[in-house]
């Protein structure tokens, strides 16, 4: 099977600081991958730089070569907004609109020019299903979404992303605001849509990795050290450093 | 004995610093209330329908201060007309879209030093700009207002544009939408409270504004049309004021004005905090 997202050789600046060094992934189509690492390795903005986000921040500089389904995504012809469409995102922070639960769903289909009301009720219905929210709120739809709970309005934001129809869900520590009940919700969802989607997430939390992931990448200040098969990386690591961080001797 | 005395002397000297506080606030009120009542006393009595609904006539010597309140809304109408898009362009261009820090920062210290500036010297520039142009007008008293207030809408709006939360934007340009499409959806609706604010602020600056408009838009009492009152000349109920009081020894028309300027004004700022507490309601949500 050939990888859906490729990175060669990448590296990454703010301004002076260089956050990311040499970065070499291979990204396999409906599958989770998992990044982990002690905080400020990188990893979120290595997630950032799969879809683009980084552009809104000033002064960053890459270089190196990073293919999604073949294609430079950096190359000049390439439309980021497509970019994004194809490759969503959703936060660590849940970030619903101020707008109702429709609206908030139903923004990246009117986004991208669906404009039919049918057809925008049935995309709707469908990335909420798919997100495992329908059944609680099919019946306030027209409420104000920021008077969800946070794992509801987590599962919100997974919904308002797949309402795109992406192919890959990048996730930055998803369940880290969230209490241990909307936590495993999210797990069980993610799981789920792995037949559909490939999925790419940030955890803080090595436990998670395990349960869902089906690949791990290991960061450390700014390095790529391992990534191998979940279960390779916490049975036989193959670098020292990594066991080190597994065994909880740092980080 | 000393330490007696030490005490006594600070004691009496709390008690002297107290007694100028409250004699300050005491002295503060006193008059705030003083010059309240005695305009809406010397005012209200003066306050006809005959006055509000008439104009003034040199052949009956009656006077009725109709024109003065339709030039007043011609001119308020006209300012925020022009000077919300570009506030609220200027505003959103500097937070949004522009990228040089140090452009940014010259232009807010611009709009700074622009709303400190005398309103009469606005008055000399719109003159010179506008009137010497296009006559002595309205309109030309409304561009002159225009200037005055820009910077007021530009702060407030952009004050409220950087509350705006920076993962909404995030979350919209994540699903693909574009520069335009995330200022205007997700940007813009946040940013309503700071412009609501800035107009009432604008309204209360215009009512309140004399000087300016002595040089511009003049000081005609003809009750005329929205369109025919900007193109003539015509005084606001605050240069109608002046006129009364200072050139024609009315003086209870000129308290009867001050006393419907003085409650305008306070409706303004109780509207102001009311809309101020909406939307601090609102985010706390
Ligand atoms: N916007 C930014 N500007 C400058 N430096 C940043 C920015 N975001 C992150 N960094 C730096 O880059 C490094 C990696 O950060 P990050 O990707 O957030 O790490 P992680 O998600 O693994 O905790 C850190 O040293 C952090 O300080
Ligand atoms: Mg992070």
């Amino acid at each position: 099977m050939s990888s859906i997202i490729s990175v060669k050789d990448m590296c990454l600046w703010y301004g002076e600081h260089q956050a990311l060094k040499n970065v070499n992934i291979e990204i396999m189509p409906k599958s989770i991958t998992a990044f982990i690492g002690p905080s400020g390795c990188g990893k979120s903005t290595f997630l950032k730089t799969l879809n683009r986000m980084n552009d809104l921040i000033p002064g960053v500089k890459i270089t190196g070569d990073v293919r999604y389904e073949g294609t430079d995504i950096f190359a000049k012809e390439v439309d980021v907004n497509n970019l994004r469409k194809e490759i969503g995102m959703v936060f660590q922070k849940p970030n619903p609109f101020p707008m109702s639960i429709y609206d908030n769903v139903a923004y990246g289909p009117r986004t991208h020019g669906i404009t039919n009301k049918v057809k925008l009720d049935e995309i709707v219905e469908r990335a909420l299903r798919d997100a495992a929210i329908w059944d609680e709120v099919k019946d306030r739809l027209k409420k104000n979404a920021l008077g969800m709970s946070g794992g509801q309005q987590q599962r919100l934001c997974i919904a308002r992303a797949l309402a795109v129809q992406p192919k890959v869900l990048l996730m930055d520590e998803p369940t880290s605001a969230l209490d241990p009940i909307s936590t495993s919700r999210i797990e069980e969802l993610v799981m789920e849509l792995k037949e559909n989607y490939t999925i790419v997430m940030v955890t803080h939390n090595m436990q998670q990795a395990v349960r869902v992931s089906d690949y791990t990448a290991f960061f450390l200040l700014g390095e790529l050290v391992e990534f191998d098969k979940t279960d390779n990386i916490f049975s036989t690591p193959g670098d020292k450093r990594t066991e080190d961080y597994i065994t909880g001797r740092f980080g | 004995m000393l330490k007696q005395l030490f005490l006594n002397k600070r004691k009496s000297f709390e008690v002297f610093t107290k007694a100028i506080m409250y004699l300050s606030v005491g002295l503060t009120a006193a008059l705030v209330l003083f010059l309240l009542l005695y305009i809406l006393i010397c005012g209200i009595p003066n306050i006809t329908p005959e006055l509000l609904m008439s104009k003034p006539s040199y052949l009956t010597e009656k006077i009725g201060i109709l024109p003065d309140i339709l030039n007043t809304l011609y001119i308020v109408f006209a300012t925020l007309l022009l000077v919300l898009p570009l506030g609220v362009g200027a505003a959103v261009y500097l937070t949004e879209y522009a990228t040089s820090k140090k452009m940014v920062s010259i232009i807010e210290y611009a709009a700074e030093a622009l709303s400190g500036i005398p309103s009469i010297i606005y008055g000399l520039v719109g003159m010179l700009l506008f009137s010497n142009h296009m006559g002595t007008c309205l309109m030309a008293g409304a561009l002159t207002l225009v200037i005055m207030n820009l910077p007021t809408i530009m702060r407030t709006t952009q004050e409220s544009l950087k509350t705006v939360p920076q993962s909404y934007r995030e979350g919209a340009f994540g699903l693909g939408a574009g520069k335009w499409r995330v200022v205007r959806t997700v940007v813009l609706p946040g940013c309503v409270d700071g412009v609501i604010t800035g107009c009432i602020l604008s309204v209360g600056r215009i009512l309140g504004e004399s000087a300016a408009l002595l040089f511009t838009a003049g000081f005609a009492h003809a009750v005329n049309g929205l369109v025919d009152g900007l193109a003539a000349p015509g005084a606001t109920l605050t240069v109608a004021l002046y006129v009364y009081a200072k050139e024609q020894g009315e003086f209870g028309v000129a308290f009867a004005i001050a006393a419907i300027l003085m409650l305008l004004t306070l409706l303004i700022n109780f509207a102001a905090t009311l809309v101020q507490r909406h939307f601090a309601k609102r985010r706390s949500i």
